[in-house]
């Protein structure tokens, strides 16, 4: 008994008091920063190192809905781009997510995610989502579970992941989608009463990643319907996607 | 004829590799299996004349690969080797579904990865064993489940609460990972970011084994440092999973305090990870040649400084949470797996060492920075949840002193060599230990020394198999538990 008085001092108080506000260590590779005038070279050196085809030239860009955060870009770059420590990359434009050289973390933010006053009201103070992995690797889902442990603790501000759709406003999206997966993930979306939301989670989702080149995906499902917000990212840190989260229901 | 006798991750000339007719291939496996020794891998390879068929038996305690071949023309068949070794159950069918080779006699030859009703014809091959009686009910669940977990279907045939059979179907993960390994095969770092997503829980050990397997078809020399830094960054992988494993045991037992206290020191592992190379998994790490991020001894001491703190903290943790009376009562005699069963259906990993089953490849196969590093194997007798979760809390502690040792010794020095092209004709064997267990790369090049084929096993192809007679005479409402001891791989199996 005593042992176990002594375990719940030591654990303390986990939880990071303001998500909104935690920034991460300088290793982290977040928000990239292209600037384009510091390589000299042929920049097909820099876009052939991709593994996902996330570089394109004219002009010079990276589509963080591509990009798995790997860095070998930043390596061969002679400084022009830099992976930032800056986690939050959600937005709620596909396009939105292609960086452009010149364009900082700041300005990047201003447009990426507007607060709907009708999904504010809806679900500004409750959202419960339903999780679907469709070929996802293991790494988007144990983050994704990490939103909602003693550190990121998402329960805090209502968003909690749950058993069934149909307790459920919305699915999150993880994995390049296989062919194998493709009707359980429609059955799911379907089984959510309107209205809902669509959340796609990692470079798979939103792009397939580095599977893009594989003939056991389905993703025609992703056509049909309407993603409201992107969360990029080889696995996104929890903070990436709860903070996307907070900003999309208006809660940041 | 002989079998080729090689060691973990000696590339050979494929020309090396003796071919045998059918039936002697299959008699001497069976063979080598009854004498004590694992069957490794059994795979296909196709050619424009048919199909090559290897067969890989690991001589565990002499630290020997044992590799044969033959070759078959489309249509031939073979007798089965599942009645006489449970271990090529699954691997039988992989070759069946992969290439039509028929194995004649095996027990029940369905889809592996493919036959899910609604997606292809396959599924008319598929049947599930069916449990007849007036009281007898089933429970489907899946493919997607109550939790944020990968997707399979398991299926039980039970009487009031108790469980006579689980069918594990799976395949819903199938991203075709072996043939993107090939068809981008000139591209050194898709490869590498492709192995990491292999099962992206396991990004050290799968991105490990792969680029070990490389290298050694290469003439690169992988420098001292980045082997040290490797191990580290294995068994912080390894530690990170155990502790999240304890973590997820603990809730579901409804255990709070375990949930919550593992959960943190999980935390700061994998944040110690990112503190290395940008990523809470270890992605980047690993590296053709080399590591990606060098150790400066400032980062040294802030990780020698965690693993002391977590020495501490998950001692007094595992203290409290395996003296728990609720605890142990449903820890306790649950999901038993025999050392019998574990030997013959070859499974791998903690999950075999907690059913009494020596085997860790970093003892038996050394590779990488465990070639000079002996790791005592831990064994549990018990073959419970009980053995399965404390198995890892031992494990927690041994790899806390492996790191503690590396770091020890970390010296100044290069941490990567530029690889060179790859032989040609070649074929190497990497097995590497994993959090789960033994995973497997065999890579063979062609005559340009491009890579023709990939062969990935994950240990969960060796252990899912274990959940199922797991869970036989247990009450269905202790599968989640027995299921979380195993915490297999989906994606792994489906590749």
């Amino acid at each position: 008994m005593l042992d176990l008085f002594r375990l719940r001092m030591k654990h303390g108080n986990q939880a990071i008091p303001d998500v909104t506000s935690a920034e991460l260590m300088e290793t982290h590779r977040g928000f990239p920063v292209i600037d384009e005038s510091k390589y000299s070279g042929d920049w097909r050196k820099i876009t052939d190192v991709c593994p996902s085809g996330a570089i394109k030239m004219n002009p010079i860009s990276i589509d963080l809905g591509k990009c798995v955060f790997c860095g070998e870009c930043e390596r061969v770059s002679d400084g022009a781009i830099k992976f930032t420590n800056k986690h939050k990359t959600g937005s709620i434009e596909r396009d939105h997510l292609i960086v452009y050289s010149g364009e900082s973390h700041e300005a990047y933010r201003e447009k990426a995610i507007e607060a709907r006053k009708e999904i504010r009201r809806l679900f500004g103070h409750s959202l419960k989502l339903r999780q679907v992995s469709a070929g996802g690797c293991n790494g988007c889902e144990m983050e994704l579970n990490a939103c909602s442990n003693v550190n990121f603790d998402m329960g805090r501000f209502g968003i909690d992941f749950v058993a069934s759709p149909r307790h459920a406003d919305g699915i999150v999206i993880t994995g390049p989608i296989t062919k194998n997966m493709a009707p359980a993930l429609r059955d799911a979306y379907n089984s959510i009463g309107d209205p809902k939301i669509v959340i796609a989670v990692g470079a798979c989702a939103i792009s397939a990643g580095v599977f893009s080149g594989s003939g056991k995906l389905n993703r025609s499902f992703l056509e049909e319907i309407k993603i409201d917000l992107f969360v990029p990212g080889c696995p996104p840190h929890p903070l990436t996607f709860v903070n996307a989260v907070l900003e999309f229901i208006g809660m940041a | 004829m002989s079998w080729l006798e090689v060691v973990n991750l000696q590339a050979v000339p494929v020309a090396d590799i003796p071919v045998l007719p059918m039936d002697e291939l299959r008699r001497d496996t069976i063979e080598k299996i009854r004498n004590g020794q694992r069957l490794a891998l059994f795979f296909g390879e196709r050619t424009s004349a048919g199909t090559v068929v290897y067969s890989i038996i690991a001589d565990d305690s002499a630290s020997r690969l044992h590799i044969a071949s033959s070759n078959l023309r489309d249509g031939m068949k073979f007798t089965s080797m599942t009645p006489e070794v449970s271990s090529a159950y699954l691997f039988e069918r992989e070759l069946y579904e992969e290439f039509q080779i028929e194995p004649v006699g095996h027990p029940w030859l369905k889809p592996l990865r493919h036959g899910i009703p609604g997606i292809d014809e396959r599924e008319k091959q598929y049947g599930f064993f069916r449990m007849e009686g007036e009281e007898v009910h089933e429970v489907g669940v899946g493919p997607i489940h109550a939790g944020i977990i990968e997707p399979g279907h398991f299926r039980f045939s039970c009487h009031e609460e108790k469980v006579y059979q689980l069918e594990i179907k799976l395949g819903f993960q199938h991203r075709g990972v072996e043939n993107l390994f090939v068809t981008n095969g000139s591209h050194p770092i898709y490869l590498e970011k492709l192995a990491e997503s292999v099962a992206g829980d396991t990004v050290i050990g799968h991105a490990g084994g792969f680029i070990r397997g490389i290298e050694s078809l290469s003439d690169v020399k992988v420098p001292r440092k980045a082997k040290l830094i490797r191990t580290v960054a294995l068994e912080l992988e390894r530690i990170a999973v155990h502790l999240g494993d304890l973590s997820a045991l603990s809730g579901d037992v409804a255990y709070l305090t375990g949930n919550s206290v593992f959960g943190a020191l999980r935390t700061k592992v994998i944040n110690t990870t990112m503190a290395i190379c940008g990523n809470r998994f270890g992605r980047g790490m690993m590296k053709t040649g080399g590591v990606g991020f060098d150790v400066t001894p400032d980062l040294a001491r802030k990780i020698l400084g965690m693993t002391d703190r977590l020495d501490e903290e998950a001692g007094l943790a595992a203290e409290v949470l395996f003296s728990s009376a609720s605890v142990l009562e449903r820890f306790e005699k649950t999901g038993v797996v025999s050392k019998e069963t574990a030997t013959a259906i070859g499974m791998v990993g903690p999950a075999a060492r907690a059913s009494g089953v020596a085997v860790d490849v970093r003892t038996d196969h050394p590779f990488g920075g465990f070639e000079f590093l002996p790791v005592h194997k831990l064994t549990l007798p018990g073959g419970d949840v009980f053995a399965r979760a404390y198995i890892r809390y031992v494990e927690i502690r041994q790899s806390i002193k492996i790191i503690k040792e590396q770091l020890g010794g970390l010296t100044d020095g290069e941490i990567r060599q530029t690889p060179s092209a790859l032989r040609p004709k070649s074929l190497v064997v990497s097995l590497t230990e994993g959090w789960r267990g033994e995973i497997a790369y065999i890579i063979i090049t062609d005559d340009d020394g491009k890579i023709r084929r990939v062969k990935v096993k994950d240990p969960s192809f060796n252990n899912w198999f274990a959940l199922s007679l797991a869970v036989r005479d247990e009450g269905i409402s202790d599968f989640p538990l027995c299921n979380k001891s195993f915490d297999l791989s989906y994606c792994g199996f489906d590749l």
